[in-house]
This record gives C-alpha cells, sequence and structure tokens, in this order.
C-alpha cells in the first residue's frame, strides 16, 4: 500500500506540531523519519493513526484520500502503530492483548479464546519468532512486549507499521532481532515507518529518510549519507557528535560502594550486592537497560531509597548512615533521572529552583530569611554561566524547554564544590545543543577533579562520555570495562552475559548496527560520499 | 537470531497471584481451628436445622460438644493444612475448594463451640437466612461498584444509589396501587440518575472522582430527606407499605436448610443471583468484560485499537448505579419497609468495603459481603443463643479484617490501574 500525506498541519493553540508535512512512502519500503525530541515525529504519527485530527492537509492511500475520526479506522485502513510506550494491558495475557477490540465470539458475547491462541501463534511463526499466547504482559521482558505489539498490529491486517522510538527500551541485540524482524515484514510487502533520532540505526535499515525540525520537513536523505550530515540537518546546523576530552587523569577515590543491595517495598532484591568505585577525575557511566537497578543504585547513594545492606563512602567518610542533606552538605551533587518530577518545582522561579538545596546556608539566607537581592544576582549568574535560554529569571521553571530545565538543574547541583555528581539520564529527551553543552559540563566537572557517575541507557553517550563503563542486569554488576569497549560486547554485557563470554560471542556473531559500525571507520565517515543529501524539492 | 538474550532482562519469579494470601489463609483456618479443638467446654451443643414450612424435616440435633465441635474443626485443620502442605510443594495455588471446604467446616465449629454448654440452640437455619438477608443489599451495592470501578470510574456513590432506590422503590410502588413489581422498576432508574451525574461530572468535566461521589451521597441524602418531610409526610398515599412476594421454588425450596436460606425469597433476590453468575461470568469471559477491564486498566491502549473510552465509561457507570439502585429497593419494598430518613444508613459505604475485599471480583464480593453480612447477623441474635459476649465484638471483626486485607497484608490489593483517572486523548 502506497501512503502519502499531504500538507499535513496540526496546531495545539498558537504551538505548530507539524506545518504542512509532505511525505510518500513506497509500498514494501522502511522508511525512517530522523528529527529531535520535540519536532513533531509523534504528532505526525498520531494524526496519521488517528489519534489527532489534522487541522490541515490529507491522508491519501494508494490514491484514495482517506480521514480518521479515531484509531480503528486507521486500523481499518491498514495502519498499525507500535508506540514508544506500549499499548499492551499489563495484567491481560498476550492473546488477550491482541484480540481486544476484535474479538472473535464463540456463543453469546463470549470470547473464543482458542481462536485468539492460534491467531497469535501463527502470526508469531510468520515472522520467525515464538510468543507464548497465555504469558501475562507484565512478565514479559520489553523486547518480548514489542514483539506482542507488532503481532497485534499485523493481526489486525497492517500493510503500514508505523514503530514509534522501538529501539529506546532494548538492549543492541534486541534491537537487532527487531531489524531482522523488520527485514521479514519488508520481504514480505508491508511498508515501515522506523522513527528515531537514532542516526546509526537510520543508516541500518532505512530505504529513504526524511528529516522534520521544528515541524518541518526540511529534507530528505539517502541511507548512505553520513551521520554528520543527517545530524546536521536534524539540527540545522553543523553539530560534533563526539565529546571532546582529554584522557582521564584519576586521583584518588572519590566513591566507593560496597556490598550495596537494595530492597523494593515488595522485598524484591533490586540492587544485589553491587561493590564499585568512582575516582576524582573521571566518569564512570552506568550502562544498562532500563529498569536493571540503576535507579535504585544511584538513590541508595543520594539516600532517598533505603539500602538494606552494604557501605557507601564518600572521600574515604562511610556515609550510608546520614540523612541527604548530609550527604549533600559532604559533596555529594545529583541529577536526578525524572527532572520534571524530582529535579524542578515546576511552578517555582528560575530563581527560587537554582537555590533549592542552598537556601539554608549563607550567604543565600540569614536568620531564616532569604536574601533576595544575593538570590537574583546568583540567579543571573547562573542562566548566563549556562546558557538557559530564558525571557526572565523570574519565570516558573516549568514554562522552559527540557533543556533550559536540565541547564538549570546542572546549574544548581554545580554551584556547591562537588567531591562526586551523580546523573541519572542527564540528557534525556534533550535537544542536540542542549545535549553538547551537558556533556561538556559534565567533562569540565571531571576535569575540575570531581568523580562522576553517569547512569543512561543511550550506549551512544555512555560511549561518548565514559573513562570507564560499569554494566548493570537485574540488579547485579556484571562487570566493569573500559570506555572503547566494542558495543556488542557491552550489549551482551546487558543482558546479563559476563564480560569475557560477551567478548568471545560478540566475536562471532556482529549484529546489524555493530557490523554498520566496523563498515565506517570514524577517518572515512567525515568525507563526501557520492550520494550527497538532497534537498526537498528533489527529494519529493 | 542471536541467542536468547530477550529474556535475559529477568522479571522476579512470579508466583500466581494471591498465592501469599491463600497460604496466610489457610494457616489462619489451620490455627483457629486447632485453638477451638483445645478450648472445647463440656455439655451438649443443640443444632436446629430445620425450620417448619420444609418437606424433609430434621430432629433438633442434641450432640456431645466434643463431637460437635471437634468433628468439623478437627477436618477444617486437616483440610487447611493439607492446602497448605500442598501448595508450599507445588507452588502453585491449591484449590479453591479447600478454601472454601476448610472455611465452612471452621465456621460450623466455631457455631457449635459457641453454644457448647449453653441452654440456647443455634437455629443454623435462620442464621444463614438472616446472614443473606443482610447481604444483600450489601452484594447489590458491591456488584453496582465493580462495574463502575472495573471501567475505572470510582463510584463512593454507591451509598446515594441505595438510597435513591430505596426511596424510588417505595414511592412508585405506592403511587402504582402498592405494586412492588412498579417499584422494582423505578428503583434501577433512580440509581441511574445518581450515576448520571457520577458519569457527567468526573468524565465530562473530569472531577475528583471521590469528590464527587461523596458530594452525590449528601445530595441524595439531602433530597430525600426533603422529600420526605415536605411531601410523603403531608400526602396520603405516596409512602405505603408495598411488600414483594415470596416466591418459594417448587422442590428446591423443599431441601433442609438451603432451602429456606436460598429459594424461599422475593424475586429481587432471585434477580441478584442472576446479576451475580452473569457478571462473574461475562466480567472475565466476553467480549463486553475484556474491553471493560481494558477501558479500566489501560484506557490508552484501549482508545488506539477503536474502543471508545469515554462512552464505555459512561455505559458501565450508568449500569453500575442501575445494580445499586436495584439494591436499594430492598430496604423498602423488599423488606416490606415505608421510606424513611437515611433508611440506607451507611450501607453503602459498607459495600464499598466488601468490593475492595473482594478485590473487585464479583465473586469476591459476594464472600465479602456476606461475611459481613454473617458478623451482623451473628451479634444480633448471640443473646438468643444464651452467650455473654458483647454484641458489638462479632460486628467489629469483619472491618478490622477489611483493615488489614486494605493495607495489604497477606498479598497486594491491586485497584483497576486506571481507578479515579479521568481520560484525555
Amino acid at each position: 500500500m502506497k501512503l502519502e500525506l499531504r500538507g499535513i498541519t496540526k496546531k495545539f493553540g498558537d504551538f505548530v506540531a507539524n506545518d504542512s508535512i509532505d511525505m510518500v512512502v513506497e509500498p514494501g519500503e522502511i522508511h525512517a523519519i530522523l528529527g529531535e525530541n520535540g519536532a513533531g515525529k509523534s504528532t505526525l504519527m498520531n494524526v496519521l493513526y488517528g489519534l489527532y485530527t489534522p487541522d490541515g492537509g490529507e491522508i491519501v492511500l494508494d490514491e484514495q484520500p482517506v480521514t480518521f475520526s479515531g484509531p480503528g479506522e486507521a486500523m481499518a485502513a491498514g495502519i498499525g502503530m507500535v508506540h514508544q510506550h506500549f499499548m499492551l494491558v499489563p495484567v491481560f495475557t498476550v492473546a488477550e492483548n491482541i484480540v481486544l477490540g476484535q474479538e472473535r465470539l464463540r456463543g453469546p458475547g463470549l470470547l473464543d479464546l482458542d481462536a485468539a491462541r492460534s491467531l497469535v501463534r501463527e502470526t508469531a511463526a510468520s515472522l520467525g519468532f515464538d510468543l507464548d499466547p497465555d504469558a501475562r504482559i507484565e512478565d514479559l521482558s520489553v523486547g518480548a512486549q514489542q514483539r506482542v505489539e507488532i503481532v497485534k498490529a499485523l493481526s489486525r491486517q497492517a500493510e503500514v507499521l508505523i514503530l514509534d522510538e522501538p529501539t529506546a527500551v532494548l538492549t543492541p541485540q534486541e534491537t537487532d532481532e527487531l531489524i531482522q524482524i523488520m527485514g521479514r515484514l519488508k520481504d514480505a510487502g508491508t511498508s515501515i515507518i522506523f522513527i528515531t533520532h537514532k542516526l546509526r540505526e537510520v543508516r541500518a535499515v532505512a530505504d529513504a529518510i526524511t528529516i522534520i525540525r521544528l515541524g518541518k520537513v526540511v529534507g530528505s536523505a539517502d541511507p548512505s549519507a553520513t551521520e554528520t550530515e543527517l545530524a546536521s540537518l536534524m539540527v540545522g546546523r553543523s553539530v560534533n557528535l563526539g565529546v571532546d576530552k582529554q584522557p582521564a587523569q584519576p586521583s584518588g577515590t572519590a566513591l566507593s560502594v560496597r556490598g550495596l543491595t537494595v530492597l523494593d517495598p515488595n522485598g524484591v532484591e533490586v540492587v544485589k550486592d553491587v561493590s564499585l568505585d568512582v575516582r576524582r577525575g573521571e566518569i564512570v557511566a552506568l550502562a544498562g537497560v532500563q529498569g536493571n537497578g540503576q535507579t535504585e543504585l544511584t538513590e541508595a547513594i543520594l539516600g532517598v531509597g533505603p539500602s538494606h545492606a552494604g557501605v557507601i563512602e564518600l572521600d574515604g567518610t562511610d556515609i550510608s548512615r546520614l540523612g541527604v542533606r548530609a550527604r549533600l552538605d559532604s559533596g555529594l551533587g545529583f541529577v536526578p533521572e525524572d527532572r520534571t518530577t524530582s529535579g524542578i518545582v515546576a511552578d517555582l522561579s528560575i530563581t527560587e529552583n537554582l537555590v533549592l538545596d542552598l537556601v539554608g546556608t549563607s550567604p543565600y539566607s540569614s536568620f531564616g530569611s532569604l536574601n533576595v537581592n544575593f538570590l537574583r544576582e546568583n540567579a543571573r549568574h547562573r542562566v548566563e554561566e549556562f546558557d538557559v535560554r530564558t525571557t526572565s529569571i523570574d519565570r516558573p521553571v516549568g514554562t522552559l524547554s527540557g533543556g533550559n530545565q536540565q541547564k538549570v538543574v546542572l546549574a544548581r547541583e554545580l554551584s556547591r564544590d562537588l567531591t562526586l555528581l551523580v546523573a541519572s539520564q542527564p540528557t534525556r529527551g534533550l535537544d542536540v545543543g542542549s545535549i553538547e553543552f551537558v556533556h561538556k559540563r559534565i567533562v569540565a566537572e571531571r576535569d575540575r577533579g570531581a568523580g562522576v557517575l553517569i547512569v543512561s541507557t543511550e550506549l551512544d553517550e555512555v560511549l561518548a562520555l565514559a573513562d570507564r563503563i560499569a554494566v548493570m542486569c537485574g540488579g547485579l554488576l556484571v562487570g566493569v570495562v573500559d570506555g572503547g569497549e566494542d558495543r556488542d560486547v557491552l550489549g551482551l554485557m546487558m543482558a546479563g552475559v559476563p564480560v569475557h563470554e560477551a567478548r568471545a560471542q560478540a566475536a562471532d556473531h556482529h549484529t546489524v548496527l555493530g557490523e554498520a559500525d566496523l563498515d565506517v571507520d570514524p577517518a572515512t565517515a567525515v568525507e563526501p560520499v557520492p550520494h550527497p543529501v538532497q534537498d526537498q524539492e528533489e527529494g519529493r | 537470531m542471536s541467542a536468547d538474550t530477550s529474556t535475559a532482562v529477568t522479571t522476579p519469579t512470579a508466583v500466581a497471584p494471591g498465592f501469599n494470601r491463600a497460604l496466610v489463609g489457610y494457616a489462619v483456618i489451620a490455627a483457629a481451628a486447632l485453638a477451638l479443638a483445645l478450648t472445647v467446654p463440656s455439655g451438649i451443643s443443640k443444632i436446629q436445622l430445620t425450620t417448619g414450612p420444609e418437606a424433609i424435616k430434621i430432629p433438633l440435633l442434641e450432640l456431645p460438644a466434643a463431637l460437635a465441635v471437634g468433628v468439623p474443626v478437627i477436618a477444617a485443620a486437616v483440610v487447611a493444612i493439607a492446602a497448605l502442605v500442598q501448595q508450599l510443594r507445588t507452588k502453585a495455588s491449591a484449590p479453591r475448594w479447600m478454601a472454601i471446604v476448610a472455611g465452612s467446616l471452621l465456621l460450623l465449629g466455631f457455631l457449635a463451640h459457641l453454644v457448647a454448654g449453653k441452654d440456647g440452640v443455634l437455629p443454623l437455619t435462620s442464621l444463614l437466612t438472616s446472614t443473606l438477608f443482610l447481604a444483600t443489599p450489601l452484594i447489590f451495592g458491591a456488584l453496582g461498584g465493580v462495574v463502575c470501578e472495573r471501567v475505572g470510574i470510582v463510584n463512593i456513590a454507591i451509598e446515594g444509589q441505595l438510597l435513591a432506590g430505596a426511596f424510588a422503590g417505595a414511592v412508585v410502588a405506592s403511587i402504582a396501587s402498592q405494586n412492588p413489581y412498579v417499584g422494582l422498576i423505578a428503583a434501577p432508574v433512580a440509581g441511574v440518575g445518581v450515576g448520571a451525574l457520577l458519569a457527567w461530572f468526573s468524565i465530562r468535566y473530569r472531577v475528583d472522582q471521590v469528590i464527587t461521589g461523596v458530594v452525590l451521597n449528601v445530595l441524595v441524602l439531602g433530597l430525600t430527606t426533603f422529600f420526605f418531610k415536605g411531601l410523603l409526610s403531608d400526602l396520603e398515599g405516596l409512602n405505603d407499605r408495598a411488600r414483594l412476594p415470596v416466591l418459594p421454588i417448587p422442590l428446591l425450596s423443599e431441601l433442609p436448610v438451603i432451602g429456606p436460606v436460598l429459594f424461599r425469597q422475593n424475586l429481587l433476590v432471585y434477580l441478584l443471583y442472576a446479576i451475580v453468575i452473569a457478571l462473574q461470568i461475562y466480567l472475565f469471559r466476553s467480549r463486553w468484560g475484556l474491553r471493560v477491564r481494558a477501558v479500566g486498566e489501560h484506557p490508552k491502549a484501549a482508545d488506539t485499537v477503536g474502543i471508545d473510552v469515554n462512552r464505555t465509561r459512561w455505559r458501565n457507570t450508568l449500569l453500575g448505579s442501575a445494580i445499586a439502585g436495584l439494591g436499594g429497593a430492598f430496604f423498602t419494598i423488599g423488606q416490606g419497609l415505608a421510606f424513611g430518613i437515611d433508611i440506607t444508613a451507611g450501607s453503602g459505604f459498607i459495600a464499598l468495603a466488601a468490593l475492595i475485599l473482594g478485590r473487585w471480583t464479583p465473586t469476591g464480593a459476594v464472600a465479602a459481603a456476606l461475611f459481613f453480612g454473617f458478623a451482623n447477623a451473628l451479634s444480633q441474635s448471640l443473646r438468643s443463643y444464651g452467650v455473654s459476649l458483647d454484641s458489638n465484638i462479632p460486628l467489629m471483626i469483619p472491618y478490622i479484617v477489611t483493615l488489614f486485607a486494605v493495607a495489604g497484608f497477606g498479598g497486594r490489593v491491586r485497584p483497576p490501574a486506571a481507578e479515579g483517572v479521568p481520560y484525555v486523548k
């Protein structure tokens, strides 16, 4: 089925999320839509899937204009979507999720679950994997849940499958399996719209690329374009994808964690006997798939989550019995994973947010009363130093973009003289410009002599920043390797494979993305390519 | 394809839901049974099984207490321990019947223990009859709650729906020259009226559902009281007594014990049986139930497969309110009483507790409501058995159990995930 979008426009109030977007997806094509967070990719797909009604433009399927008043109609027309946050009911079985909305009946209104089970088995088999129809969704791994979503779309005869940031939650090996499944779908004639901001994936799988920036199509490209070219189109200026940093000059130990075990509220061990050192002047990245104990580990270091056993030493002093305030005072800086819920107070001004953890101390306050002039002076300084784009330091911080909010958080945490900076997902959801800035500041903090512990689920970020990489899986520390480790090895370690075994396996079998890495030598990557990026007019 | 990396992200080993709760339950039953066995008083227990109208009559049982208490209690302990051992060994939940059998035996032994050596007679049949009598409106209310809450709408307004149903049932039956069946139609309509307000505010305007529910309860109490004082007491023929006739079911009603308890009832109670069975089947095995539960657990997922979330919520809120309103009729035409101010006296809130204790399932809600009804029935009749126990003590027990259950002892109570959250696209 040929899909065409003509002049799609979607506004939210004054904000134009999609500005007259044109795009053609040929049958059996993997079409990547590349854009930064907030560029309008997801909005466009929600319009296509009938979740939003467009304010202008039309959707054309096989030369027939169509309108969708809801996802049900989009599905009936052959469009399926795998959302970034899975649309699966966690307490239902696989079979129940797949037949939801298209139930086959047996008797008066009763479900025919046998038919549902065979539908699951047959569809999964046609894609080359197994799926237990009676498994409950909440018991499945994220990768398996994604396969359920794909089966769900295909069981509804989807001819165009939209995958919204499908690799964000996967290990590299799971990503590899997904790429293979996408290949099989393509061979069977299904068109795939692949939404992502990860350049290497686009180059590995896409047949065509459309790039969106600030709600507009800014160009289309050939998969053979270099990552740097794609990135500059996506961001709108030339970008440096790497992080400039000198080799680390580590000195004494900043953080020493010994035998740390953390229990969740149900008494399950989520961090299991972890021991880890971070030296001053080095960046240690904690890699792993989301939800493997990284969050709980950092919360135990800060002291907001209780640790069950183990010792945490900061600069040689045991802090595991101290409260959060005392730990901060002894030189710990903390950038939380979810800035909107725990990094900022959205309704307070930038000025106030910059001193949330400092207000009790001189010179920010004296005799229990804020030194307002000093706070404002401080805010002006910080806003300038950290390049926070705002019209006023009195604006509620919640009105800023994600990147600027994160700069406020970072500015606050770096206001104190730190022994250790712990930053969880420091660039999640940020635009490329902000990512560059945050990375630079983190490296600068390292060079100043602090130890830095980064938690990141993005392997690109881990590889760009880390001097050493610690990998967690299922609450266990799988191993610690040097910063330049092969990404396939890291991927296997993220799945719990010990380092030696991971190296042996990776040497035997490279993932598609790993091979793409080997193809592109850093030296040749910057050379002009035979198929240069075409501009928008030629691309259509 | 690379080696099984997809399964490497492990989830904690899952046991069947309710596994730990069942373990605690069996242990408590076994412990209670042994405690009863060790404290058997001397003397005899008098147990009356037939009350009169049944075809098959069983004479008054006069058994030595050691026998009347010991046999059921030891049997209960054996079943409970067997279930416990089986569950620990196989790591799977023991069959449901074991819990029901052990619980019933324990209850029998407990009752025999109560009257052992006393002058009073234990009228088993009438005790069970009043259990069902007291539980009936609670079951209606809790089922109304299940239907609303499974779709994600918190129904605190059960009390208001019961009260509205009681009022409408009595008044409409009176106006229709005391035809109680007309009242039986009016009661659910009144419940729907309250439910429509609940749905309108919580779905259309996304008002906090708990607050809306509380306000609706106050509103219904105020309105019915106003009409009672202003109209019903001044005008003739608006609030007369009408009673649904008892319709004994041939043959079944002649059985000892269960005959008079279950099959010598009025139409309202028979409707209740049908509703319980239909809901239990349709909530978990039908297209309607699958969609309803999807909307209550993950409305966006339901939306993306073409299910209209808010329409489903509207329908279910109205249906649940109709069930609760129908139950309200039990207070007036079900018992042959005229309407009185606050005649429901907080039953809606107890129904809410039964709904939670029953973990949002129809059968669970029935079991919890029967438990509450039994405690109530027992406390009313303790004195007549010659037992010198304060009647408030058995009344307290269900609420203590509910508190512990809600606090998550022996397994987490998990309401529908999207409960109380308005759906915005």
